[in-house]
């Protein structure tokens, strides 16, 4: 079972892209299951089974973060893809969470970025971008070559290792690279682990605390002069 | 790369049926124009070229560079990619200062001296503009003419790209003349997509496009260049009279009558 992760910013084009990546992993004649995870509403599940008639999930992480979600989920979402017969499994996350990163270790992990979301973006979203092992650039169509460049510099200067593909997915352009990595990609290892540390933090908003200020609250905390101190045993 | 041509051999139009016109070369210093009524693939042509197509994009166009396809998962390293594509695009969605901007692109070029390149590319540009471009002033607030100053100058400059490709200079107000003047001192291949007979005419040759599909392809004949000069003059009056208009001054008869009268004498 190879798992692919695809995590971006909402409405940067995520299922534009797999569409893609799926017609032409079923013309290859391979067995592919897709999960979506959102928080409140997805309908993607719905386009995808309907289109390529592949086996198709969501899951609403609702109370939970949905990155949270999908670290609580996953194995079982492996489960279920072996028990269709999947040889790839896709997730495409909400893409919300700037903190934690979204990706399994020996998983593919794939973020998708609009050319047109502004140049600081790569600057701003942390391990969503840093931890990924391909940046896909679409909406490229929309902006000038010179801007492309300098988008794809700022996203090679956050993270050096990564291979930048510039897409226009709506035509499919540029998605074959991608293709071939994935189905280049390793198999799954269980027990599974998440790529990258999460935060040290303990969240006290997690657990129900709604008071603003510091002193209402314990664990690792900080000021506005950006002290970090700990409360609590 | 070195590149010494460029071949483009045709796929298929909106309706799936062949392009009348097999394929045609490019070789340095070069001009050429794609024509046609709005919306019969101008732009897609001139992407597939950007892309270096290899039957995978909708057209099923192939681009040979000296005589090769490029690979699929080939990625150019941007300081050696051989083609700048000057889009219609009238506005930068950046949220840069312009020499912040320039500054980035420079270096993802490869050039020394930044700080020459980028005061070069402003000269260059603020040939084209009515008013100058500022080093400081952020790129989304540039005007439409001097977005398309700066991509030219930028691809042409920075770039330094053997091959150029203008999608539609002669819209946005920029100085169409002063850039074809400028355009011409540099040994380049330049493709223009255009709706105007002076480009057009100043092509050693141009593709006729119709429904997605190259139709023709016609060389410029002597009789063409010849009526090129004649064009060129009536242009020049349209001109002279927009630049009076654009400062200010009033118009009467006897000012067209001497501009027609200068016409028929040249």
């Amino acid at each position: 079972m190879k798992v692919i992760v695809f995590a971006g910013p909402p409405t940067c084009g995520k299922t534009t892209v797999i569409r893609q990546v799926i017609r032409r992993m079923i013309r290859k004649g391979l067995q592919t299951a897709y999960l979506k995870i959102d928080v409140l509403y997805a309908e993607e599940d719905e386009i995808i089974a309907r289109e390529f008639g592949i086996p198709s999930r969501k899951i609403f992480s609702g109370e939970l973060c949905p990155d949270h979600c999908n670290v609580v989920v996953l194995d079982e979402a492996v489960e279920w893809a072996e028990g269709v017969n999947a040889d790839y499994l896709f997730v495409e996350t909400a893409g919300l969470c700037l903190r934690c990163s979204p990706y399994i270790e020996n998983s593919l992990g794939i973020v998708v970025l609009e050319a047109t979301s502004g140049m600081n973006l790569p600057r701003k979203i942390g391990p969503m971008l840093t931890l990924a092992d391909i940046a896909v650039i679409t909406k490229i169509d929309l902006i000038s070559q010179a801007e492309r460049e300098v988008f794809r510099y700022r996203v090679l200067e956050a993270a050096h290792e990564i291979t930048v593909v510039e897409s226009n997915a709506l035509y499919g352009i540029g998605i074959d690279p991608v293709v071939k990595k994935i189905i280049r990609t390793q198999d799954i290892q269980k027990p599974m682990f998440l790529r990258g540390n999460p935060p040290v933090g303990t969240c006290t908003i997690c657990v129900g605390k709604k008071e603003i200020g510091a002193k209402n609250h314990f664990g690792v905390l900080r000021t506005m002069e950006q002290e970090l101190f700990y409360v609590g045993e | 790369m070195e590149i010494q041509s460029i071949q483009l051999n045709s796929g298929v139009g909106k309706d799936g049926n062949k392009e009348k016109v097999a394929s045609f070369e490019l070789k340095m210093g070069d001009i050429i124009s794609i024509v046609g009524p709005t919306g019969c693939g101008k732009t897609t042509l001139i992407n597939d070229i950007e892309l270096f197509a290899n039957r995978n994009t909708p057209s099923g166009r192939q681009v040979l560079i000296n005589g090769d396809p490029v690979p699929e998962d080939f990625s150019f390293d941007p300081k050696n990619h051989p083609i700048a594509l000057i889009s219609q695009h009238t506005n930068f969605l950046s949220d840069l200062p312009v020499g912040e901007f320039l500054e980035i692109h420079a270096i993802v070029r490869g050039s020394d001296d930044l700080d020459k390149i980028i005061q070069e590319t402003l000269d260059f540009a603020n040939q084209l503009t009515g008013e100058a471009i500022i080093r400081d002033t952020a790129m989304t607030e540039l005007s439409g003419g001097q977005t398309r100053s700066l991509l030219i100058a930028d691809a042409v400059i920075i770039g330094n790209s053997p091959i150029i490709l203008l999608d539609e200079i002669e819209n946005a107000g920029i100085h169409r003349t002063k850039a074809l003047e400028l355009l011409k001192r540099y040994r380049k291949i330049f493709v223009f997509v255009t709706h105007d007979p002076r480009i057009a005419l100043l092509s050693d040759f141009r593709i006729v496009m119709k429904n997605g599909a190259m139709q023709k392809l016609i060389r410029t004949s002597g009789d063409e260049r010849r009526a090129a000069v004649e064009l060129k003059k009536i242009d020049d009056v349209m001109l002279n009279f927009r630049g009076l208009i654009r400062s200010g001054q009033e118009i009467n008869a006897s000012m067209l009558e001497e501009n027609m009268r200068l016409l028929s004498v040249n």
